[in-house]
């Protein structure tokens, strides 16, 4: 399964970004082949639709739970379409410390 | 029956999605105004609580509501300043019943899992969750506001009775 974190930085040590749709990084994890890949969030500075268009990006990678600190509507309604799993981190983590927990 | 701190990320958002300058050179500069940056304004400035009280209202400590509140005016004085727009960051969800806390990781997620006995969380696999209408949130302080000039002041009491040093009427 894959599942997307978002990450202010492109490293496994960074914080998990509390913003889905304005976050620097993606960090894309393969729960069977340990690998993690790490996109840009191109829609980062974008004056609207930030949200949406980032949402659509991140499905695109097939992944099937997202993780980040909060969720607009918009973005919820379209993982919801997509049967994308949402999970909301109250605590300070990095990528790494969200990885182990997976 | 776990009392979770209230979670300060629900919002009611404002229903307006930000400014723009009038007549502006530079049109793709941009400033993101977080809700917690909007919030600070609204109650420091707007319904101009105290910070102790602005930082109560919103579940946070004063300092870290003075941090947000300092970022916020900096950004509108940016803004204003250069002529850049300002822009919210989206409305947040609102958790429903298909929202589940967990209590050993504190991450909340959601599921569309009917049978309470398949849930578990989504995160660490702990079957230590809570469906968010079943969870009793830690009634914060009250609120009362002015019937005449909506001046609001908050009251670590619900019986208190207070008047508005303004209208001199009691606060409901
Ligand atoms: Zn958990
Ligand atoms: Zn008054």
């Amino acid at each position: 399964m894959k599942v997307a974190i978002t990450s202010v930085g492109n490293t496994v040590d960074s914080s998990v970004d509390s913003r889905f749709g304005r976050c620097s990084f993606f960090a894309l994890y393969d729960t069977e082949s340990g690998n993690v890949e790490f996109v840009e969030n191109n829609e980062k500075n974008a004056i609207e639709g930030a949200g949406p268009a980032a949402a659509q990006f991140v499905a695109s990678f097939g992944v099937q739970k997202v993780i980040s600190g909060e969720f607009g509507q918009k973005v919820k309604a379209i993982f919801d379409q997509l049967k994308i799993q949402l999970i909301v981190i109250q605590d300070e983590k990095t990528v790494a410390d969200i990885i182990k927990m997976l | 029956m776990v009392r979770p701190k209230r979670n300060r990320r629900i919002y009611i958002s404002p229903d307006f999605k930000g400014f723009s300058p009038i007549g502006a050179i530079n049109k793709s500069s941009v400033v993101i105004m977080s809700f917690d940056e909007y919030e600070a304004i609204r109650l420091a400035d707007y319904e101009l609580l105290h910070q102790k009280d602005a930082a109560l209202r919103m579940s946070i400590s004063r300092p870290t509501f003075s941090r947000i509140y300092e970022s916020a005016r900096r950004k509108v004085a940016q803004a204003f300043v250069t002529g850049a727009s300002i822009v919210f960051e989206g409305g947040k969800i609102y958790f429903d019943s298909n929202w589940f806390l967990c209590e050993d990781c504190n991450a909340w997620f959601n599921s569309h899992e009917h049978d309470v006995s398949k849930i578990y969380c989504a995160l660490c696999e702990s079957k230590k969750t809570l469906r968010f209408s079943d969870i009793e949130f830690e009634s914060d302080t009250s609120y009362l506001s002015c019937p005449k000039c909506k001046r609001t002041a908050c009251l670590k009491e619900k019986k208190q009775k207070i008047a508005c040093p303004d209208c001199k009427i009691e606060l409901q």
